[in-house]
């Protein structure tokens, strides 16, 4: 059984047509990253996986589950800010398990405990502002995982952090997904950047230009794990993984481009 | 050196005053004298005198404010998260909000009697508005990121009212508290003003009626020193509750 499986789901706001019949299904434990052309509607495929959105037709399945409303068997990472700006770090992490039910001290200590997992050791009692977009990245990284979900759907998380930031993070995202030998989540990771989904993945999708957007093909990545994201990139396995994705996802690409051109 | 100007110019705005009323350039019959206004607010608290109406004045002021905020707090999120209520009300809202309230005085002296509840009550509609108005704009403007992510947390409907909008409009709300509480003051004052027993409208008012231009200028000063204080309580509430806002003067790490 596919922890998250895409049966031919559409949808449309409106007259546009941003997802075409989409079919995806991802094997649990699976790092799978979806690449394509900007604005081609992969924000939209995390957003019918999280339940955030309801397919105009088709139907997304979690964990052999049919997805109707918010999917609690999935953490969410948003590319945005999406730390409560009222609460400081701890407070933050701490949102989950205290909308569960736990009770304030227990959700504290977890979150304090999640804030040294992702190096905001001490940093608990700042608030978002006072925060560097790392630390923000790394606090809604812990909010997302005290939860413990089976799945974790990504939204370009970490496109707005400078390069060397961003290794460093992509690293440590790494060795928290393949963790303490429990049962690695299954994660779908949306990015444009296609270094950074071959250096991530084991499956790269790449999805066409829209609109009607599908996934028009696979790449599973057999590079070794562990990993490190930033000296992966040198090796010919890499190299080669590259220049395979990249000839298709090319052609998209300038898809997108031209219709930007011409419109 | 900017508590040295301030002091400086009120010194200098106060000598003219006094020089203007000594040598007739402001007669003191109409603009009063600043030593005899001064003499009179002495002579007020010595006596004893303005206490029960001052204690009047700031309960009046004090109801209206605060049951106009708890109203307008509530009825601005249930009205912030139904949109299609809000359609329905809406003109009625924008009218209720357009009206010349004070012109409502005597009509809820009508209804509430001299007492303080027709000063509440008046206080009550200038603070209401002002906090609902916020308070729906707070609502509207919570980053649909913040809710997306508080939903994906497990929040419940009741739990993202509790802990995503009420804080998301507690900034708006803040914001407004400064002229609001200005506005419960202005309501209290203005209603006894208009028909009371009590009060330091009403000591104004009596002491216009006898041409007592320095009294009403000391319950000018008193009022005045009270609204301050006020926003000084308002201030230092909004430093304690909103620490997590960005603040200018406080720099970020990065």
């Amino acid at each position: 059984m596919a922890a998250l499986e895409f049966d031919r789901a559409v949808v449309r706001f409106g007259a546009a047509t941003v997802l075409g019949g989409a079919s995806l299904a991802v094997a649990p434990g699976e790092f799978v990253s979806v690449v394509g052309p900007t604005g081609c509607g992969k924000s939209t495929l995390l957003n019918l996986a999280a339940g955030l959105l309801a397919a105009s037709d088709g139907e997304v399945r979690s964990l052999g589950r049919k997805v109707a409303g918010v999917n609690r068997q999935c953490g969410y990472l948003f590319q945005g800010e999406s730390l409560m700006p009222w609460r400081n770090a701890r407070d933050n992490v701490a949102a989950g398990p205290i909308f569960a039910g736990v009770s304030k001290a227990e959700a504290r200590a977890q979150a304090e405990a999640w804030l040294d997992r992702v190096g905001l050791h001490g940093a608990g009692h700042k608030y978002p502002h006072q925060m560097s977009g790392g630390m923000r990245k790394r606090a809604q990284l812990a909010q997302t995982l005290i939860l413990d979900p089976p799945i974790l759907l990504m939204d370009e998380p970490f496109s707005a952090l400078d390069v060397q930031t961003r290794l460093m993070m992509e690293n440590e995202l790494l060795s928290l997904w393949q963790g303490d030998g429990s049962a690695r989540k299954t994660v779908l990771f949306i990015t444009h950047d296609l270094e950074e989904a071959i250096s991530l993945s084991d499956l790269v999708v790449v999805l066409s230009a829209g609109p009607a957007t599908t996934p028009i093909a696979e790449f599973t990545i057999n590079l070794p794990r562990p990993r490190d994201v930033a000296e992966i990139r040198h090796t010919p396995e890499f190299q080669s993984a590259h220049v395979r994705i990249w000839d298709v996802l090319r052609d998209e690409v300038l898809k997108t481009y031209r219709r930007g051109v011409t419109a | 050196m900017t508590h040295v100007y301030r002091l400086a110019l009120a010194v200098v705005l106060l000598g003219l005053w006094f020089a203007g009323s000594r040598t007739g350039v402001l007669p003191p019959l109409f603009f009063g004298r600043p030593e005899a206004i001064a003499a009179q607010i002495v002579e007020w608290f010595r006596t004893g005198e303005i206490w029960p109406h001052l204690a009047i004045t700031l309960t009046e002021t004090l109801l209206a404010f605060a049951s106009g905020t708890i109203g307008g707090v509530l009825t601005g999120l249930w009205l912030g998260l139904s949109p299609r209520t809000l359609a329905v009300l809406d003109p009625f809202i924008k009218a209720a909000n357009a009206m010349p309230r004070v012109i409502l005085a005597p009509i809820f002296a009508l209804w509430f009697g001299l007492g303080m509840g027709s000063k509440i009550a008046l206080g009550f509609t200038l603070v209401f508005f002002i906090v609902f108005f916020n308070v729906l704009q707070g609502v509207r403007e919570v980053s649909p990121v913040v809710l997306n992510g508080a939903r994906m947390l497990g929040a419940s409907r009741r739990q993202l009212l509790r802990h995503v909008y009420l804080p998301a409009a507690m900034a708006w709300v803040f914001s407004s508290l400064h002229v609001s509480v200005g506005m419960a003051f202005v309501g209290a004052v203005i209603a006894e003003y208009l028909g009371s027993a009590a009060g330091v409208g009403y000591l104004i008012l009596q002491a216009q009626g006898v041409f007592d231009v320095d009294a009403v200028f000391a319950g000018i000063a008193v009022l005045t020193a009270c609204a301050l204080v006020l926003d000084l309580v308002v201030t230092l509430a909004e430093t304690r509750l909103l620490v997590w806002q960005p603040r200018a003067d406080v720099p970020r790490d990065s």
